[in-house]
């Protein structure tokens, strides 16, 4: 795709492209690339990292290795984090895309209930319903989204009432085009783009949101993510402070990643525009 | 008339762009005429106004020189004032009138705020707008079209410039206001001997206004010289080309078929 | 100025339907809670049997239909009564009265210095887009963006309080001191420094980021070229023409944050344990006491409206467009 290139034409977009690039790989490849449960115990309690090369970044309290925690920790972040992003962007899209066609009641009605939900603060939202529903990984999935689809909803209906008017949409209205034809050649294609470009920011909230939650213990206590990783660090936090530092290193990395690519997204996407 | 500045091979070339905005002008501004600069969008007439005044963005690159009888170049503001086209645009919408007005005056003449602010409803009352005091206290989108542009003029006026660069200045006011505008603007740069350029790709309007034209194409000049003369006898083609095309209401329709309806119902 | 008055007024009566919205919700999360709070309660004192959960439930009101449950929900909040802690045993607002200055304390503080210090690296970094101190600001602001806060928290609870011993780890003024007045504030703004400090790193990057976008935007606008031409100075053209304009969105982003940095607190609470608002959430939750987490909801909500409300005013102070209709041609 054209856009793809000039994706990776930017610094931003390239740089962010390979960060995001490697870790999926990682993710993908963690049972490969580091075979077994990460949460079984694996060695001696609280080796120092770099010491052992049998585990590279050490060990924590109970023996059980960082490497691996960190390689399949990236594979629940990243899938917790792009799964409540991708829910949170297809519901908001939606309910944008409906109250912007629908104009009137309906979207005074949908707006209210888009204002409520962006008022109350999303993390809480996130909490109270894992608090409420128990700790899983779809349900934390669910959480994050019902605390993010808020700000996508309103920008795409923003997107659809500004295009709505625009010339070239009456024009085509003026050479009878259908409505629905109308809706989905003309009007979508143009919402589409400021959209995906906040989807990056969605994303890296809704990495740090998870983190957040199971760092609060409200993960899946099934499986390691980085913030749980952090949160077992912080009962050593004096003596072995490197079990709460990689996993927030890893976590910065991704996040910059996303943001990058996010930007060069909105540089690529911007360009189209302004051709179109 | 003694020549104010003399331009000799100006070429701009803006940034990221391979081929010149303006290439190669040779021109003399007079003082105190009124100059006209006519061309078509794209003519390289405002990246002139703009190199003169000193305006023109970070990066471009500018070739030939402008020799200034007062030997350096105009301050903008001090010696040289500027009204752009879109008097919406040129003013700070969180900034009042009178600040806009004022604030050239402050840096340049060192003015306190209080006697800048007097200044300033001075002004405003120089460019006919009524009730100058509640004016100089009001914001720009509290202001018609018309209204903002005078307020533009005062502030480009404000520190007594001794040459206005007028850039498309009616060209996005209604007709009647554009009028007036060009009106004021004639008394006040005949009553203070100041020096007019006028830039404006419409040529009737230049016609009734300017001393002298200079015709601009694609970043070069065309030719120049006294308005009528020029008008009367135009020597370059293109010159031809801008007259025959100018229309008013007393050209012949451009639909032969609409003719005889129109002497049918005309007395 | 009268005009900005009254679209305020109107979008405070706009607010009401929301909250109510919000109060509906509220109340659905109490409906999901599978076993009640009185469950958990029974459960925290070793089991009980059905006839104490019973007269339990009817005491709470909680062996009613939705809807009666719902009309008696909300007419409790009218009455600014929210509820009961199972796990505290005293009522929800006493809790939240009583928390809520700590992180009242600790977010203004944290807004404030973020804001200022945000928008003047914002003006340095805007003032020449493109120079290397912008893009050296902006990549700064980019990476503090990204970290996340609780981890902030730590690294620096463990650089400042563990390693150089310099400020207290946790809490919010030391326990029993008796100390009053000046020597009471010092001491509390000691244990707020940290999480103070944590949350303004982070913030002042966004606000940087907004900042310098906006002056970037502004600098590309007529009446920028219109300021040049009058041959005003340098600093007065960034700070009067462009500052001044690209400060609307920047104050906008503060009534954007609110929710957000409410949320916030949750975590940065429980790191250097205040006792807090946010924290009061996670307690909750640990508690199973879905009615204090409701009522949390609740109270956020009217918090971020309150905030959204003064941001309003404060825009409109700001940007004389406001309320005003366009006039003229």
């Amino acid at each position: 795709m054209r856009t793809m290139r000039r994706l990776l034409a930017t610094p931003e977009g390239a740089t962010g492209f390979a960060v995001l690039a490697l870790l999926v790989l990682v993710a993908l490849l963690a049972p490969v690339l580091s075979p077994g449960d990460p949460l079984r115990i694996a060695g001696r309690a609280l080796t120092a990292p770099f010491s052992d090369p049998a585990f590279p970044l050490g060990t924590d309290r109970l023996g059980r290795d960082v490497l691996a925690g960190l390689i399949h920790g990236a594979c629940t972040s990243l899938a917790v984090g792009l799964a409540a992003a991708a829910a949170a962007l297809a519901f908001g899209l939606c309910v944008g895309l409906a109250a912007g066609f629908a104009g009137g009641r309906v979207d005074e009605a949908l707006m209210r209930v888009v204002d409520a939900f962006q008022i109350v603060p999303g993390f809480l939202l996130a909490l109270a319903f894992v608090s409420v529903v128990g700790p899983s990984v779809p349900v934390v999935v669910l959480a994050i989204a019902l605390g993010a689809w808020a700000d996508p909803a309103r920008l795409t209906r923003a997107e659809v009432l500004s295009v709505r008017e625009r010339d070239y949409v009456a024009a085509a209205r003026v050479a009878g085009m259908h409505p629905a034809e109308i809706a989905f050649r003309e009007i979508l294609p143009n919402v589409l783009p400021p959209v995906l470009a906040l989807s990056a920011i969605i994303v890296a909230a809704a990495i740090l949101t998870e983190a957040a939650l199971s760092f609060l213990g409200l993960g899946d206590p099934n499986t390691v993510t980085w913030g749980s990783m952090i949160a077992e660090g912080r009962n050593v936090l004096r003596s072995s402070p490197w079990l709460s530092i990689f996993p927030g290193i890893a976590l910065v990395v991704t996040v910059v990643g996303v943001y990058l690519l996010g930007e060069g997204l909105t540089r690529a996407l911007s360009g189209r525009r302004e051709e179109a | 008339m003694t020549a104010l500045c003399e331009i000799r091979g100006l070429s701009v070339t803006y940034r990221g762009e391979a081929a010149p905005a303006l290439g190669g002008i040779d021109l003399d501004i007079h003082a105190g005429e009124r100059l006209a600069i006519i061309g078509e969008s794209g003519s390289g007439k405002s990246t002139f106004a703009r190199a003169l005044a000193g305006l023109l963005p970070e990066g471009a690159r500018v070739a030939g020189h402008m020799r200034w009888t007062a030997g350096s170049s105009p301050q903008p503001g001090r010696d040289l004032g500027f009204v752009f086209q879109d008097p919406t645009a040129s003013l700070n919408p969180v900034l009042t009138v009178g600040e806009q007005v004022g604030e050239g005056a402050r840096r340049h003449l060192g003015l306190s705020w209080k006697a800048a602010h007097s200044l300033a409803v001075e002004m405003l009352e120089k460019v006919r707008l009524p009730d100058p005091e509640r004016t100089a206290k009001a914001f720009p989108h509290q202001l018609s079209g018309g209204q903002r542009q005078r307020v533009a003029i005062a502030a480009a006026l404000a520190c007594g410039p001794g040459m206005l660069v007028a850039d498309e200045a009616t060209s996005a006011l209604d007709m009647v206001v554009q009028a007036e505008i060009v009106a004021l603007l004639g008394d006040l740069v005949g009553a203070a001997g100041m020096t007019l350029l006028f830039i404006t790709h419409d040529i009737a309007l230049a016609s009734g206004f300017a001393d002298r034209v200079a015709i601009f194409r694609k970043g070069a000049l065309v030719e120049a010289g006294p308005t009528r003369a020029v008008l009367a006898a135009p020597e370059a083609a293109y010159t031809k080309t801008l007259i025959a095309s100018h229309r008013d209401l007393a050209t012949p329709p451009l639909i032969r078929a609409v003719a005889p309806l129109i002497r049918a119902v005309a007395p | 100025m009268n005009r900005a008055l009254r679209l305020i007024a109107r979008r405070a009566l706009a607010s009401i339907p929301v909250l109510l919205i919000v109060v509906v919700l509220a109340f659905l999360l109490l409906e999901m809670a599978a076993g009640d709070a009185v469950d958990a309660y029974l459960l925290s004192i070793g089991g009980g049997d059905a006839t104490v959960a019973q007269s339990l439930r009817a005491a709470y009101g909680l062996d009613q239909s939705m809807p009666a449950r719902l009309w008696l929900y909300l007419t409790s909040l009218a009455r600014l009564d929210l509820g009961w802690s199972v796990a505290f045993g005293r009522p929800v607002r006493d809790l939240i009265v009583e928390r809520l200055p700590n992180t009242l304390l600790l977010m203004g503080s944290a807004t404030a210095l973020s804001f200022g210090l945000g928008s003047a690296l914002g003006i340095l970094a805007g003032a020449r887009p493109g120079s290397f101190r912008d893009r050296a600001l902006s990549t700064a602001s980019l990476v503090l963006y990204a970290i996340p806060s609780f981890w902030l928290g730590l690294v620096l609870s463990i650089v400042f309080a563990v390693q150089l011993r310099w400020l207290p780890t946790s809490g919010i003024e030391t326990i029993a001191s008796g100390r009053t007045g000046l020597a009471r504030a010092a001491d509390i703004a000691a244990h707020l420094a940290l999480p103070v400090g944590t949350l303004a790193l982070i913030y002042t990057a966004l606000f940087l980021r907004v900042m310098r976008a906006g002056m970037a935007e502004v600098w590309s606008m007529d009446f920028v070229l219109f300021a040049r031409s009058k041959g005003l100075s340098r600093a007065r053209i960034v700070l009067r023409h462009v500052a001044r304009n690209a400060l609307l969105p920047l104050v906008t982003m503060l009534g954007l944050q609110a929710a957000r940095m409410i949320g916030g607190s949750v975590v940065i609470e429980s790191i250097f344990a205040i006792p807090g608002f946010g924290r009061l959430a996670q307690e909750a939750v640990g508690g199973r006491d879905t009615a204090l987490l409701t009522g949390i909801i609740v109270t956020s909500a009217v918090l971020v409206i309150a905030v959204n409300l003064a941001v309003d005013i404060v825009y409109a102070l700001l940007d004389p467009r406001v309320g005003a209709s366009e006039r003229g041609a």
